[in-house]
């Protein structure tokens, strides 16, 4: 089996910590943090005003020239995907059409693109004047809205905010012909994508695929949203940096941010004859349902968690020990940190005593179908350093939680990395990677 | 021929609520008495836009088909749907559902998943009211402060957390207690035959033995008739509304939107016999592809479509000589007739024009992300019943599209191999070939 399961070969990412999975990289190694106050909009009357948001880049410098029209068409979404594939297929060294029209290195129709997207909130501030032109006697009128406001958005408005054209932008830019689906499965989507991709490419039906995840959770809408449904960090405004503390005693919530990551996944055979390097393995893929009834989350035994886990370890053929790294989903809330925390060990049992864990959103924050494909890029870097990062924020580790979390960054070989994720709503997946060098 | 190499992958279980009917009997009687149910729109006040009818479930009434409607209270219409659908494919699949202890004879591990589910309406009255709050007119821009204080007061949390797509998969996930592989996809009006051919696929890859796939969608709400009527995408003939879908016809002028949930219930063959459940068909193909043109129209060749529609014959082992009746996409509007005309002729060459396709959009309207899974239950009955579902409203054939569309009535024909045919925005084409089950 591990003859077929495919390689990756290139990265790509943009995050709170920079606009490459280099500076992503970097950023976790030095103990940075990119969750501040939110300058997006004004987060005054928010209970939660922190966030993790990407610097400035513009959109035009990743879309070649003649398809520089699109970019109108191009939520926040959509943008931080199409950087992060750019990226990717370039630290592939594929040659796709955007990046080199005369002297194409992929094969179009045998190339996939699985991607994990969020439900895209559609751009408050693109609606208001068409609502305000939608108003009697001080209140909303649908009737006018249906007559008279709708005239006030461009005509291929809902274009911008169907899930599935962060992958439909990023095919038509490089030219990917094969496969093609949008996974929409909130804060686990981009790992379930990339278990996707995997069987697509085991299954013969394409040689490439792209897969990976975008959100872009710092707006009004989706702050909202999680503020309402107390997922949000509310105590730490005046210390952004504080924030996001999985698995910490003193966590109160998750904190959001916006990212996108793409892996460049290949048959191995693939990558041997085009002598491409080779960043990991994935050596095994689960996916499960977390049950609650308590949809927004995890039930408190983990079980999902720990379903999903098995199912990937008896793919990889391996045991628990031989486990180096996890990096868990670790929001920072609390309940679910615990939950998680016993899924993990429900599977892993005993060994997890022994296995470092390294918790990721403390720093980049939690950007829903983005996270799982960071943690999975993060992981491939920490194989091919051979370091963990020290951990930021889990200094006082919840006694419910009992992982090896460690504040000192630990140099160590690692051959498997176990990653993990799960989404309220219960769709729960785990990959694992294997060292391939 | 059957393939042995691959792990054969059966129907047991079909369920629907669609604006012909809340059950499979109801729907398919519709059919095949060309009914349409068309009318104004109810669910809210669409008098105002272009486009003021649509194609709605109706009389959609959960507690008829599971006991504890309480767990899902706050599931968005689509969602309760697709619990509906879901629980009768559960029963005639023989899947128990709502216990903590199921006798049928499934490991809830090797039990998942997969959706192609919409979006939930957003709160509407609230949604534009917080706007309407937030908007400063003297600025001619929003203040967020003002928008806070009235989104906080305003919103409830539940039904913000129901937005999110993946939420019908979680709800029947606990309804059924699976605990498999579960994934949701939304590839736009492709969604549900991706989700079908992916669960497929999924139990092929060895990962599960039962899948419960389809999809659920209601985009009948006011962000979604105005996004498609601002893409004129939309029929807007308010003065006829039961003729509005006329796919393949001359004077198709767009879509009729409709809304519902379909189920289907895949298993391993293995699985099936040794739960002694019915076999109502077999899936036998898959195939997926995208057009990589443009965001707004399908590629003028059919370049994706026709890549689909192959892919899925090939991992059929099959060739297009075999195939007995296709359920087009065929969505009345006039790039989507045209082009997908185009591609059967490709696929189907000699045989194009005695290859009979239909659309079922022209009864029951466009079920977005229920599409695909909805018309993939007619392509079972026509196989089971040796019928052709008729594409109704074609009083008016086009002369440039000359395939047997199957107009008006239905036509008793030997089936048994049908493809299943879905076409996105963005270029998303997917395609899932069914065949009559044999030993």
């Amino acid at each position: 089996m591990t003859e077929q399961m495919p390689v990756i070969t290139g990265l790509g990412a943009i995050t709170p910590l920079g606009l490459s999975y280099k500076d992503l990289w970097q950023g976790l190694c030095d103990g940075k943090c990119g969750i501040d106050r939110i300058t997006a909009f004004d987060p005054a009357g928010f209970t939660c005003q922190i966030a993790g948001q990407v610097p400035e880049f513009k959109i035009r410098d990743y879309v070649p020239k003649s398809m520089r029209k699109t970019t109108k068409l191009m939520s926040r979404d959509i943008e931080l995907a199409v950087v992060a594939a750019d990226e990717a297929f370039k630290d592939a060294g594929l040659t796709t059409k955007a990046i080199d029209e005369a002297n194409i290195t992929i094969n179009p129709e045998r190339t996939a693109i699985i991607f994990g997207a969020g439900l895209i909130s559609c751009d408050l501030v693109e609606l208001a004047p068409a609502v305000a032109k939608s108003i009697t006697d001080g209140k909303f009128d649908i009737k006018k809205w249906g007559a008279e406001g709708i005239e006030h958005l461009t005509p291929l408005w809902l274009l911008k905010y169907l899930p599935n054209m962060p992958a439909c932008h990023v095919g038509i830019i490089h030219d990917i012909q094969g496969p093609s689906n949008s996974i929409t499965c909130a804060e686990a989507a981009s790992q379930l994508a990339i278990g996707e991709a995997l069987q697509i490419i085991v299954r013969g039906s394409a040689d490439v695929a792209l897969a990976g995840g975008g959100e872009a959770k710092v707006n009004p809408l989706i702050m909202l949203r999680q503020c309402l449904n107390k997922r949000a960090a509310t105590e730490y405004n005046d210390n952004p940096k504080d924030g996001c503390r999985p698995f910490d005693a003193d966590a109160k919530g998750s904190v959001f941010g916006e990212a996108a990551g793409c892996l460049v996944l290949e048959r191995l055979e693939n990558a041997k004859q085009r002598s491409a390097k080779v960043h990991a393995q994935i050596a095994g893929a689960g996916a499960s349902c977390s049950i609650n009834a308590q949809y927004e989350h995890l039930e408190p035994d983990g079980k999902g968690v720990q379903y999903a886990i098995e199912s990937a370890l008896e793919q990889a053929k391996i045991k628990p020990e031989q486990l180096d790294l996890i990096i868990p989903h670790g929001t920072g809330i609390p309940q679910d940190d615990i939950a998680e925390a016993r899924g993990i060990r429900g599977a892993l049992g005993s060994a997890v005593d022994k296995i470092p864990v390294f918790p990721t959103k403390s720093m980049i924050s939690n950007t829903g179908a983005a996270g799982g494909a960071i943690d999975v890029i993060t992981a491939c870097c920490a194989i091919k350093d051979g370091i963990i990062p020290a951990a930021k924020n889990c200094d006082n580790i919840n006694k419910d939680c009992k992982l090896n979390i460690s504040g000192k960054k630990v140099n160590k070989e690692i051959n498997y990395v176990l990653c993990c994720s799960y989404t309220y709503g219960g769709q729960t997946a785990a990959i694992i990677l294997k060292n391939e060098n | 021929m059957i393939d042995k190499t691959k792990q054969r992958v059966v129907i047991t279980g079909m369920g629907i609520v669609c604006p012909l009917g809340n059950d499979v009997a109801t729907m398919w009687d519709g059919i095949l008495n060309c009914r349409n149910e068309t009318d104004m729109t109810t669910i809210f006040d669409a008098s105002g836009f272009p486009t003021k009818f649509s194609s709605e479930v109706k009389n959609y009434d959960i507690t008829k088909y599971i006991k504890n409607p309480e767990l899902h209270k706050d599931g968005n219409r689509h969602c309760k749907f697709a619990i509906g659908a879901a629980a009768q494919a559960c029963r005639q699949a023989k899947i128990d559902i709502e216990t903590s202890t199921p006798q049928d004879g499934i490991d809830r591990r090797r039990l998942g998943i997969y959706f192609g589910s919409g979006e939930s309406s957003v709160d509407n009255e609230n949604f534009f009211g917080a706007i309407a709050e937030g908007w400063d007119d003297e600025k001619g821009q929003m203040d967020w402060k003002k928008w806070a204080s009235a989104a906080f007061g305003k919103m409830q949390a539940c039904y913000e957390l129901e937005q999110e797509s993946n939420m019908p998969a979680a709800h029947v996930a606990m309804l059924a207690g699976a605990r498999g592989a579960s994934r949701s996809c939304l590839t736009a009006c492709a969604a549900s035959t991706q989700a079908i051919g992916e669960a497929f696929k999924m139990i092929q890859s060895g990962a599960v033995d039962v899948v419960i796939a389809g999809g659920a969608h209601s985009m009948i709400h006011p962000l979604g008739v105005t996004g498609f009527n601002r893409l004129t995408a939309l029929s807007t003939r308010n003065d006829s509304p039961k003729t509005a879908s006329r796919p393949f016809s001359a004077s198709r002028d767009g879509f009729v939107l409709g809304e519902g949930a379909a189920m289907v219930i895949l298993e391993t063959l293995e699985s099936a016999k040794k739960r002694g459940v019915e076999i109502l068909a077999e899936i036998i193909g898959y195939g997926s592809s995208n057009d990589a043109f443009r965001v707004t129209d399908m590629h003028e060749e059919a370049r994706g479509a026709v890549q689909a529609i192959e892919a899925a014959l090939k991992d059929a082992k099959l060739s297009y000589k075999d195939i007995d009746y296709v359920s087009t996409h065929g969505t009345s509007t006039g790039e989507n007739d045209s082009i997908e005309t185009v591609a059967l002729k490709k696929v189907f060459k000699e045989e194009a024009k005695n290859t009979p396709v239909s659309s079922v959009k022209s009864m029951l309207g466009h079920l977005i992300g229920a599409a695909g899974a909805a018309e993939l239950i007619t392509c079972v009955l026509a196989i089971r019943d040796n019928i052709l579902p008729p594409t109704i409203n074609l009083n008016e054939p086009d002369p440039s599209l000359d395939l047997d569309y199957v107009p008006l009535k239905p036509r008793k024909a030997k089936v048994d191999i049908a493809i299943n045919e879905s076409f996105g925005f963005g270029g998303q084409n997917n395609v899932v070939i069914v065949r009559r089950f044999e030993n």
